[in-house]
């Protein structure tokens, strides 16, 4: 169907920027590897068309994944997934660490010991894994 | 860069209870502006003076290069108007209009327009007066699609359709620009319809132009941040802070001009910060028009 044949998605009950919601799901592809090293990725305004989202949105996730080395631009030929990028190791270790920096300042405020939030975060993973299993 | 698509300079328009003042706007080839504001703010008569329906007062208003309105004749070529106050001939066809607009008209794509009746899901045979609103903005729509402008204008186009026919539309918006010499001004008093397929957003108010930028940038440098404040301790300023609210000992800040520098300015001067939260269009539209409200009385 027309517009249709992409599986990039904005979702407009996400809260995070468009741009954002794009660059993961583009670091995504690349993750699980339907993206390989070198794979060209859509034109800008193809890519615009096909989500329906503003020129603009797509031209900025492609620059914040150049500047990460996720994708190389080259002028005139197009965007291609980086050389050697487990980006998606890379963006996930600083999502992590997002997330750390955040339990650290609640736990302070909160006055929660390390050896508490060592037990809470083993019961979580502990929880985890039986969900997957 | 290459010249603007259109470009109004110092455009005035008085009328006995409205006022169009200094009204300056541009936009590049390849993009789509999303024109907002209230009903009433000035959006009509900005796009009626624009396509050269309506004299400005004062100003210069230039349409793919033509001096307006002197040169509509020649700028509309290349130019199609749809407006939620037009109407069809009610007692003929689609398909009548479909053949009445490809004679007069430079230029006619009836390869395109027979896609857009399906993907519309219009009936050529149906007379117009038979059509839905929607369908007959859907119809409008094809009409000037079908003509392959260069820019298309659209002043209020969602207005009343139902979540499906927008769907339709903004798709259709969408895959015209693909071509980057093709551009799209449309208004909408609602910001959704704008947020998601404009390159640039356009702020007007009781006349006047209140912002105008790269929405990027836009959605980029407002934040609201919730702040934890000490008790008896009051908050610093801090340039582009447009507003605080305090209740006990929280506080949430509203600011125009972003920064990493404001959280740890505030960390600073001893407060917690919480959260910083992107906004929505519609929420800095509402700051936006309340600012400008309490500047000019």
């Amino acid at each position: 169907m027309h517009g249709m044949n992409s599986t990039l998605l904005i979702s407009q009950a996400d809260p995070r920027p468009m741009y954002l919601q794009l660059m993961e799901q583009i670091c995504q592809r690349i993750a699980v590897g339907d993206w390989p090293a070198g794979h060209e990725l859509p034109s800008i305004r193809a890519l615009a068309a096909d989500v329906r989202v503003s020129v603009i949105t797509v031209k900025r996730a492609y620059l914040e994944l150049e500047r990460q080395s996720v994708i190389v631009t080259r002028q005139g030929r197009g965007s291609f997934v980086a050389e050697g990028a487990d980006v998606g190791l890379k963006l996930r270790d600083q999502e992590l660490s997002d997330h750390l920096r955040a339990v650290a300042s609640l736990s302070l405020l909160l006055g929660v010991s390390l050896e508490e939030l060592g037990e809470r975060l083993g019961q979580l993973r502990d929880e985890l894994t039986r969900e997957k299993t | 860069m290459s010249a603007p698509v259109f470009e109004l300079v110092g455009v005035d328009k008085s009328y006995p209870f409205f006022k169009l003042e200094g009204v300056r706007l541009q936009l590049a080839p390849g993009q789509i502006m999303g024109f907002i504001g209230a009903n009433g703010a000035g959006k009509s008569t900005t796009i009626r003076i624009l396509m050269g329906l309506l004299p400005q007062d004062r100003g210069e208003v230039r349409l793919l290069g033509h001096s307006m309105p002197e040169g509509q004749a020649l700028a509309k070529r290349d130019v199609a108007f749809v407006s939620e106050e037009m109407r069809l001939y009610p007692v003929v066809s689609l398909e009548w209009h479909m053949q009445f607009v490809a004679s007069v008209v430079p230029y006619w794509d009836a390869a395109y327009a027979q896609v857009l009746l399906k993907r519309f899901n219009l009936h050529p045979q149906q007379k117009t007066k038979e059509l839905s609103h929607g369908q007959r903005m859907k119809a409008m729509l094809l009409l000037a699609l079908a003509r392959r402008p260069r820019l298309l204008v659209l002043d209020e186009p969602m207005t009343g359709l139902d979540p499906v026919a927008r769907h339709e539309i903004l798709t259709e918006l969408m895959s015209i620009v693909t071509d980057e010499e093709r551009s799209i001004l449309f208004s909408s008093h609602n910001t959704q319809d704008v947020e998601q397929i404009s390159d640039v957003i356009t702020f007007i108010d009781r006349g006047r132009i209140i912002e105008s930028s790269d929405k990027e940038v836009f959605l980029e440098r407002w934040r609201r941040l919730q702040l934890e404040v000490p008790a008896c301790k009051p908050l610093p300023p801090f340039a582009g802070v447009v507003d605080v609210a305090s209740s006990g000992r929280m506080a949430v800040v509203t600011t125009k001009a972003y920064t990493p520098e404001l959280p740890a300015f505030y960390t600073q001067a001893g407060a917690v910060v919480r959260e910083v939260q992107h906004m929505t269009l519609e929420e800095i539209f509402v700051a936006e028009v309340m600012g400008s409200r309490e500047d000019t009385p």
